[in-house]
């Protein structure tokens, strides 16, 4: 039924894992004694703006995003204005959930708060990006019956799986096993990365097999 | 009512527990046998051709002194010259540094490794009997019962020894009647620093200088209850140190030549001032031995052991004293204190090296003889290889002294392995489990809490389908157990009980797992997939977690991370099923989707709003009961909480006074919101035992709190005129507490309604015609899901038979039936509920350190929370409107109910540990102490398990065949790892304390349920007729 979408969808993910990929792979040529959990800032911080900026133009590019009713610039600046605040809104609302759930409130304040920056990029730029800034329209998208098209599911399995993987990452960190990857906050950003990049694989895949059982309302 | 159906389910259930937990239990804690003979003379004659009786020879030693001060660490006794800044309590027995240096031959100070538990009775036990102790003996710290094993002071006594004991009373509980002299002080309140020692100090002196006397025992508690209640960082340690530090110089110089001085501590200390666990901080003690006379070779050579085993002081001292090795003494002889081979040829009683380890290797063996003859518990080929090497030590011992040769060089050496060998493989049987009983109890308990997991899943059907479900199990139960019996009976000649109880519940509960199973589609509940449900999750990785010593460890904080998962997953899933947010009101969808909605959007919306707001709460509740944790040996970087130490450890006064204002306001935020409560829902107005005990009980009992408080945190030396009165303070305030404690609880027991009933004049009900009984049920604080199935029923009956008296009635009577207003009737369940464990909780502050209140005012705000998230959760759902009347039981909350119990456990500042457990709360109200222990016992129970009891009480009716599955399926832990042995412990004394205070919440909410049936009755006397 929507067999380009999904087409459309899958390559989307390529693009986008081949960029997290890429945020992974290029620093350790440029920045000397890079690794995944040597320097964990800077991998998060390289992927979250690798995701952020190739999910960006790419969702731009094939024009998933809601069609705006005015083509002011005005109009158009101030959604732009708020994007950039609810992003930041929610990168405050991970840091929060995330000190609740146990992580330190003052040491490691910079590494919670990146964590929080790499969660929203990967899980709520998503949403304004297929959604736009409209709160209301993401709470609905995350109930059985919400779902409006191929996108919208794509985004309930994506952010789902992002926030468990982050949420079964948070496992390993008592153990005493001293390991590198269990310091603070990399196994949970870790958790996340892998979550979110099993998101991109299963969701194309998810509703190329269940693609008779969807049905989506017209708006 | 169900209610009725659901006590005897409940009751098997926990019987089903229970039994699980007896088995197991028994499997896991083995007990020593105690071999109950004695060491005489002749059994460590002399071997070789002259048998000299041994007892007759003279000893190396006519006389000892042993000072044991309590909890005397061996960093206590060392001394850092370099050390400008010396801490409380370092560096204040230079006595003893000055002898070493001075006398290198007279004395030596050994690090006096202690066998855990290490409480002083255990300790005591250890040191005179040479045994080594098991688990299961921690439990008797209380009850000190008699030593019926051979030990150090009978063979005093019975070598005609005058042994003079002063000091601990738990001496003479120990060996009551074998001194010559005794003068017990009372040991138990751990607050007095100064009354045992005084005692001792009076006494010593005196007889040392007599003699009547040759063995002197002196027992100084001083230092080990400055420990308790201060800690071992403040000035009140540096004085008991040095106080000590001048009893040794004192009695050194009243030695004489023919006299050994033994100090000793029982064990060590934490940094907290507590013992009991196996740290090192706690097991290593201090040991110094000084005599006049020389009786070392010299200054301490390279191969002198720096640590000596508690065990090794009984032979050591047996043998210097001349009088026989106790029969099951497994210690070895403290080499050093005798003289090497060659040089021994002297005096008569003076004992080589290789003699003493000789008569302590054929003491050891024959005490391995003994026990392996009476109980199996130890490997054949073990026992095999240990005869085996003592038959080879013999033969080349006895062959070398019979020969008159020099016996071979390594001969000691090899003496000492064996000796070590038969005590470690004892400390290895002794800490052995049963597998097939652990095994059994295990199986029992994971049938039990499948059942309990099915019962709750489908107690609608089960209840409905089923009223005497309970007789045809009850019947198997007792056709298996007999079944059973007879099995043993026929094959070994014996009965165990365990396994008879253990098969009759097996029975009973796979009876109705299938009677389950047929009636419902219980397979389809069992399916894989819902096990990924985080609601059965969590409670699996919360089982799953105890199987980790590291999780062990952290324990607190991962049960709060997985509860704000459960809480966090609650709005996720109403609105997954779309039923947090209020439909749009876009007409077509709504139409042709979902059902017409039950609520308005309004309702829909203000429900949100409670549940997220409630959220909120209980998140910030649970981050914030982080602050109350205590700390654990294990982990690094932990400082405890500071409200944990009691107000009289603050010397700043400032900050006393900020923490007591901060306690007693906490305290009355608590009491004045439990009175909001009431007020709002209207409950206050009627004139009941209830209510009476929320107007007065409450407040009184809260003052009273807060004025022991005071008492207790003023300074001993603040106030000398007031000084009587503080200890009258002291001794009444919690009393009168307790009084009114047991007052009000009763109060609520007796009288628990509290509804306001308003009868109208009979005219004015008239001339409105037939007006229904306005009632007003305010949803609130009760789950609404109670109350939309309760109220509506309340309310059918009461009008049902207003209408029936109407219907009935003549035209006379109609004058006289009254127009009814009741308040409160909403809350007439939860009502007195809330206010025992209001009662129950300010009465269980009271046995906790003053800072806590903050914390009881968290654990009182996050049940609320709770209460209320299940609650519109439940009203969002819609799930209570479609099944009035039934019985279900949600599984989600009982899961975040139980959670939240462990949660405030560590949150008081309890953790499964022994040091951790808070002996102070048994002095409360009894500042001189306890005759009995019973009293005291209980006290501390109540304190430890103050959170589990709390929630226990609260759950209510509706939720009550919950938490057993989550509280034991816990005890499905496998490790043998000492760590997890203890958790167990407390498990398992957490699930039967909560179990039975679950038991005391379900009749209370049952004897709230006749009283209401009563007052139907009164209330309607046309249909009582
Ligand atoms: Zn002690
Ligand atoms: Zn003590």
């Amino acid at each position: 039924m929507w067999d380009h979408e999904i087409r459309a969808m899958a390559s989307t993910h390529a693009i986008i894992a081949s960029s997290v990929f890429m945020a992974t792979v290029l620093p350790a040529v440029f920045v000397p004694g890079f690794s995944v959990y040597g320097t964990h800032l800077l991998w998060i911080y390289s992927v979250s703006v690798a995701v952020a900026a190739v999910s960006v133009s790419v969702f731009w590019l094939l024009g998933i995003s809601p069609p705006t009713k005015k083509h002011t610039l005005g109009y158009k600046m101030s959604r732009l204005f708020r994007s950039c605040l609810y992003f930041f809104l929610s990168c405050l609302f991970f840091h929060t959930v995330v000190v609740l759930y146990g992580a330190p409130l003052i040491e490691s304040a910079l590494e919670t708060f990146s964590l929080a920056v790499l969660l929203t990029s990967l899980t709520t730029l998503r949403c304004l990006c297929v959604l736009g800034p409209n709160v209301q329209a993401w709470i609905r998208v995350f109930s059985r019956h919400g779902a409006m098209s191929v996108w919208d599911t794509c985004l309930q399995i994506t952010v789902a799986c992002t926030l468990i993987g982050a949420w079964v990452g948070a496992f390993p960190i008592p153990l005493d096993w001293d390991r590198p990857w269990q310091v603070w906050p990399v196994s949970c950003s870790l958790g996340a990365m892998i979550g979110y990049l099993t998101g991109l694989v299963v969701a194309p895949a998810w509703i190329h097999y269940h693609r008779k059982q969807l049905t989506y309302k017209c708006k | 009512m169900t209610g009725l159906t659901v006590l005897p389910l409940l009751l098997w259930l926990c019987a089903a527990y229970f039994v699980g937990i007896y088995l197991f239990v028994g499997g896991f804690l083995l007990v020593r046998l105690e071999v109950n003979r004695t060491s005489g003379c002749a059994d460590v004659l002399q071997p070789g051709e002259e048998p000299l009786d041994f007892c007759q020879a003279r000893p190396r030693f006519r006389r000892t002194v042993v000072l044991i001060i309590d909890a005397l660490k061996i960093d206590f006794a060392r001394f850092d010259p370099t050390n400008a800044s010396p801490r409380p309590h370092e560096n204040k027995l230079p006595v003893l540094q000055e002898t070493l240096s001075a006398r290198p031959a007279h004395s030596r100070l050994y690090a006096f490794r202690a066998d855990p538990p290490t409480t002083t009775m255990q300790r005591i036990k250890g040191f005179t009997t040479g045994s080594l102790p098991t688990f299961v003996d921690v439990g008797n710290n209380f009850a000190s019962s008699a030593i019926l094993e051979d030990n150090l002071i009978h063979q005093l006594g019975r070598m005609g020894k005058r042994v003079v004991f002063m000091g601990d009373d738990t001496w003479e509980n120990l060996f009551p009647r074998k001194f010559h002299r005794s003068l017990p002080f009372p040991s138990f309140n751990v607050k007095d620093l100064h009354t045992v020692d005084n005692g001792i100090l009076q006494h010593l002196y005196t007889t040392m200088v007599g003699d009547d006397w040759d063995v002197l025992l002196a027992h100084f508690l001083g230092v080990d209850h400055c420990g308790h209640r201060f800690g071992p960082d403040h000035p009140a340690m540096a004085y008991k140190l040095t106080q000590m530090d001048g009893v040794i110089r004192s009695v050194m110089e009243r030695l004489q030549d023919d006299t050994l001085l033994v100090v000793m501590g029982d064990h060590g200390m934490t940094d907290t001032g507590d013992h009991g666990g196996e740290s090192q901080k706690e097991t290593d003690a201090a040991l110094f031995l000084y005599s006049p006379s020389p009786i070392f070779a010299g200054p301490p050579s390279q191969d002198e052991p720096d640590v000596v085993p508690q065990t090794d002081l009984v032979p050591t001292l047996a043998l210097l004293l001349g009088i026989p090795i106790p029969f099951s003494s497994v210690g070895q002889v403290l080499l050093p204190l005798f003289p090497p081979h060659q040089q021994a040829g002297g005096a008569a009683g003076r004992l080589s090296q290789l003699e003493a380890l000789w008569i302590n290797t054929k003491q050891v063996n024959r005490f391995l003889e003994t026990y392996s003859g009476l109980a199996r518990d130890i490997s054949p080929e073990r026992l095999a290889e240990l005869k085996a090497d003592f038959a080879r030590l013999a033969a080349s011992y006895l062959g070398s002294v019979g020969e008159g040769r020099p016996p071979p060089p390594q001969l000691a050496s090899s003496l000492q392995a064996y000796l070590t060998s038969v005590r470690d493989t004892c400390r290895a049987t002794w800490a052995r489990f049963n597998p097939l009983k652990m095994a059994g109890g295990l199986a029992v308990l994971a049938l039990a809490c499948l059942t309990c997991f099915v019962t709750s899943e489908l107690s609608v059907v089960l209840t409905q389908e089923k009223r005497a479900g309970l007789k045809a199990p009850a019947a198997v139960a007792l056709a298996a157990a007999a079944g059973v019996a007879a099995a043993q009976l026929l094959t070994r000649g014996y009965v165990e009980a365990a396994w008879c109880l253990a098969a009759g519940t097996v029975g009973s509960q796979l009876l109705f797992l299938w009677r389950a199973w047929r009636a419902s589609r219980l397979s389809r509940w069992l399916s894989p997939r819902r096990l990924l449900v985080p609601s059965v999750a969590v409670p699996l990785l919360r089982c799953a977690s105890l199987f980790s010593d590291s999780y062990v460890i952290y324990e607190g904080r991962v049960v709060t991370f997985l509860l704000l998962s459960l809480a966090l997953y609650v709005p996720v899933h109403l609105n997954w099923n779309g039923h947090l947010l209020p439909p749009t009101p876009d007409p077509l969808k709504s139409a042709g989707l979902l059902p017409s909605p039950a609520l308005s959007p309004a309702a829909v919306r203000k429900e949100s709003g409670t549940l997220c707001g409630c959220l909120g709460l209980l998140v910030v509740c649970a981050y914030l009961s982080l602050c109350f944790h205590g700390c654990r040996e294990e982990q690094g970087l932990c400082q405890p909480s500071p409200f944990l130490s009691p107000l009289s450890r603050l010397q700043d006064n400032q900050l006393k006074n900020l923490y007591y204002g901060v306690s007693v306001s906490s305290l009355a935020v608590c009491a004045y919101l439990l009175r909001l409560c009431l007020c709002h829902y209207g409950n206050l107005n009627a004139s009941g035992g209830a209510v009476f005990a929320a107007r007065w009980v409450l407040p009184l009992l809260c003052v009273c709190a807060g004025l022991h408080w005071a008492v207790s945190a003023a300074p001993e030396d603040g106030f000398r005129k007031l000084a009587e009165l503080i200890r009258v303070a002291q001794l009444a305030l919690p009393r009168a507490a307790f009084c009114l404690l047991g007052a009000g609880l009763s109060l609520v027991w007796a009288d628990p309604l509290t509804v306001f009933v308003k009868a109208r004049p009979a005219a004015s009900a008239r001339s409105s015609a037939l007006p229904p009984p306005r009632y007003r049920a305010s949803t609130g604080i009760s789950p609404q899901a109670e109350l939309h199935h309760l109220i509506p029923q309340i309310y059918q009956r009461m009008r049902r038979s207003l209408e029936d008296g109407e219907a009935g009635g003549g035209g006379g009577e109609e004058d006289h039936r009254p127009a009814v207003e009741a308040y409160g009737l909403g809350t007439v369940y939860s009502a007195p509920l809330l206010l025992f464990c209001g009662l129950l909780g300010v009465g269980l502050l009271l046995l906790h350190p003053e800072g806590m209140t903050l914390s009881f005012l968290l654990l009182l705000l996050e049940m609320v929370a709770l209460l209320h998230i299940h609650a519109s959760s439940a009203t969002l759902s819609g799930a209570a409107g479609s099944d009035p009347g039934g019985f279900s039981v949600p599984w989600t909350p009982v899961v975040a109910w139980a959670l939240a119990a462990t949660q405030f456990f560590h949150a008081t500042g309890h953790l499964p540990t022994f040091p951790s457990i808070q002996w102070g709360a048994a002095f409360v109200g009894f500042p001189d102490g306890h005759a009995g222990t019973i009293l005291p016992a209980s006290l501390v129970t109540l304190n430890t398990f103050a959170s589990h009891i709390l929630f226990a009480v609260c759950f209510r009716e509706q939720d009550n065949v919950r938490r057993p599955r989550d509280y034991s399926s816990r005890i499905l832990q496998k490790r043998t790892g000492k760590r997890t042995n203890t958790k167990l412990m407390f498990e398992a004394c957490g699930f039967l304390v909560s179990s039975v205070f679950l038991l005391v919440g379900v009749t209370l909410v049952l004897r709230v349920d006749v009283a209401v049936g009563r007052w139907f009755k009164t209330l309607v006397p046309d249909a009582s007729r």
